[in-house]
């Protein structure tokens, strides 16, 4: 015990000089540095040095990533310092290997990739790191960490957790309730984190029993297909948690044709069309938990932090982070105003 | 090279074009009874798979599969591949092979409902859906017929293209119906006595496919030119013209099964009729459709494909997650055909 109070004492006083020597820090270099009172260059939107960008994604076939390349060019166009070579995305791995070398050849400045494939283009990204440019994973992790000085992503279990949670405390004092997931395509781990987290969440609530849980393929018409069926097997459930807004449109309508009302209904990853119906209130679709594609201005502007050797504002570092989480919100009629903007179609 | 259906193809002889209807008729009353027999045995066997099945979906979830909504979801998730399996048919009887089929209908499901389409309304989505089908089955066909492109390569392209084209209309973005006639059309309301209007067309396809493929010249042209196709030709059958037709056919089956997928969905999105190739092959093959052409069944595909709807069905109901699907799917279909190859055989020998 008299070890644990003296090192907390140590942790104090230590905290205690570090604060006075911050204080004293502030007042003796007030007129020659500015405000900061610190030695971090934090980027901010004021032009630095140039810094040319390249970003290397998926092709676009999927509402949430095409809203990572609008989101990734609409961030670096607000820099006049920032110069993004994008490539025409692809699903193929060798073409992807092919386009991020040429960009590696080009001698870019900082990467942003987002691959097709996380672990067939592990050795794309060494090289590149082997190259002395630095590589912002953006979502689809590597094998190795070091095929990356920082990732960016979305958090898939927590994503199933928050939902979990939401529809949990909805109908925390339903007895009996009865919850159904549809879910996205299993083939995916990220379909099995966002199951595990929903299920963990669930296991708060006593009451609530998940009855089912079908696979649909993020597409619209899997999304109808799989909810018409599940609709049919269950005559009366409480909530319904769908992985995917895309395939919701599909859900949506299997809804709508079975004439089925009386659940609540939380989508996830958080297209335009979620947050409208969310915002009108006129049907089952109640809230949706965010998978957000501004992930890709964040990695834009870690990039450029990145190129010009600057950490992060907000944060005490001298340099930008190794690993980014964004945090999967949940968004409902309370809030949804504010997320509108960054709604995809 | 002598395939076992000698009958259609002796009949098409006279074919020079000005009888159309007659000969037919005739041939088919003169038909030795041995066909219709093992016709029946195939079909027969095909209805048994598919009465054990209702049989296992009545034991395991009895009052969610014995019901007339979940008969209407089974026939109305059937009807959009029904449709594209029922060209699919004559392509594959006439020894061919259609791989572009779930791109044309992505391609036209996509071109059916941009902002620019919608605006002539009703006529606007379904003209769309229609000609967009014909044109990829006029390419597909003017290339195979005309280009001397084996079919397989021909429609691959066509794949690769018609889903790249799709994509570059919709920008990867999920193209949302508003044109209202359009949308009523896969609700409640739209029922003609019970029946959803889409399993309505699927029924007409499939009779239209019937009566097409087993009581007019062309499906006899369509049969012999996949028995034999130079015996055809030799019997004077234009072997070229007639693979065109087939071609813009099962392009216009896409066609109307986008049109459909658009009603039922309310969407048009380029990730649409996703694997559908390899679904309207495996109907159509279970059905008794001949692989190397020269047999081909409408009834068997149709029944293929509500087998295959039904094993879904009955997944869904109770709840079976996609491993154990796919691998139970996997199981049944080797079980249907080998059940069927064992019947036929017993009944010839």
């Amino acid at each position: 015990m008299p070890d644990l109070t003296s090192r907390r004492g140590l942790l104090f006083g230590t905290a205690a000089v570090s604060a006075g020597a911050l204080l004293a820090g502030c007042t003796s270099n007030e007129k020659e540095k500015g405000s900061t009172g610190s030695s971090q260059q934090a980027a901010d939107d004021k032009p630095g040095k140039a810094v040319t960008i390249g970003f290397a994604g998926p092709q676009a076939d999927h509402g949430w990533l095409n809203a990572i390349n609008e989101q990734a060019r609409a961030r670096a166009g607000r820099y006049s310092d920032v110069t993004l070579d994008i490539t025409e995305g692809s699903n193929d791995t060798a073409t992807q290997i092919g386009q991020i070398e040429t960009l590696i050849n080009k001698k870019v400045d900082v990467l942003v990739i987002l691959p097709a494939d996380g672990a067939a283009l592990t050795q794309t990204g060494l090289k590149a790191m082997r190259a002395n440019i630095p590589v912002v994973n953006l979502d689809r992790v590597f094998s190795s960490p070091q095929a990356f000085r920082c990732w960016v992503g979305g958090d898939n279990y927590g994503m199933g957790l928050n939902a979990g949670h939401y529809i949990g405390e909805k109908l925390k004092d339903t007895p009996d309730a009865k919850v159904v997931e549809l879910a996205g395509l299993d083939n995916l781990e990220l379909t099995r984190q966002r199951t595990k987290g929903f299920d963990d969440a669930l296991k708060n609530y006593p009451n609530i029993k998940k009855v089912a849980r079908q696979a649909a393929e993020f597409t619209v018409e899997s999304g109808q297909a799989k909810m018409a069926q599940l609709l049919q097997a269950q005559p009366k459930f409480d909530a319904l948690w769908n992985h995917d807004d895309d395939q919701g449109v599909g859900a949506l309508r299997a809804i709508d044709q079975a004439g089925r009302k009386g659940f609540l209904m939380v989508g996830g990853a958080g297209a335009l069309s979620a947050f409208e119906a969310i915002k009108a209130d006129d049907g089952v679709l109640k809230a949706t938990v965010l998978y957000p594609p501004t992930m890709a201005a964040s990695a834009i502007d870690l990039a450029r932090a990145l190129g010009q050797g600057k950490g992060v504002a907000g944060l005490a570092e001298f340099e930008i982070p190794s690993q980014v989480t964004a945090y999967s919100a949940v968004v409902d009629k309370s809030n949804v105003d504010q997320y509108m903007p960054v709604g995809f179609d | 090279m002598t395939h076992p259906v000698s009958p259609p193809a002796g009949g098409v002889p006279p074919a020079s074009g000005a009888e159309k209807q007659a000969p037919p008729a005739e041939s088919r009353r003169t038909a030795p009874p041995a066909v219709f027999a093992r016709l029946d045995v195939r079909t027969l066997s095909l209805l048994g798979v598919l009465a054990a099945l209702v049989v296992a979906g009545c034991v395991t979830r009895p009052e969610a599969f014995w019901d007339v909504d979940n008969l209407r979801l089974v026939l109305t998730q059937a009807s959009v591949i029904g449709v594209v399996t029922v060209g699919m048919t004559f392509v594959i009887a006439a020894g061919g092979i259609d791989l572009s089929v779930g791109a044309v209908v992505a391609l036209s499901s996509v071109w059916a409902t941009t902002v620019a389409t919608q605006e002539f309304g009703f006529t606007g989505v379904l003209f769309t859906a229609v000609v967009v089908g014909l044109g990829c089955g006029l390419v597909n066909g003017a290339l195979i017929a005309y280009g001397a492109m084996v079919p397989f390569i021909a429609t691959l392209a066509m794949l690769a293209s018609a889903r790249g084209l799709a994509l570059l209309i919709t920008e990867g973005r999920t193209q949302r119906v508003t044109v209202e006639g359009v949308l009523d059309l896969g609700g409640r309301e739209a029922y003609v006595l019970g029946v959803p209007p889409l399993v309505l067309v699927f029924a007409a396809v499939t009779v239209a496919g019937w009566l097409l493929l087993n009581r007019t010249t062309f499906g006899r042209r369509t049969v012999a030119v996949g028995g034999n196709a130079e015996a055809a030709r030799l019997a004077g059958i234009d072997v070229r013209r007639q693979r065109l037709y087939l071609y813009l056919l099962s392009g216009l089956c896409c066609g109307i099964a986008a049109f459909m997928l658009v009603v039922l969905s309310g969407s048009g999105q380029n990730t649409n009729g996703n694997l559908y190739e390899l679904d309207a092959i495996a109907a159509a093959i279970i059905g008794g459709t001949l692989l190397s052409g020269g047999r081909g069944t409408i009834v068997g595909s149709v029944l293929g494909v509500l087998i295959f709807t039904t094993i879904t069905n009955i997944f869904a109901l109770n709840n079976a997650q996609s491993d154990v699907q796919q691998i139970a799917k996997g199981a049944i279909i080797v079980a249907a055909v080998l059940v069927q190859s064992r019947t036929v055989r017993n009944e010839l020998t």
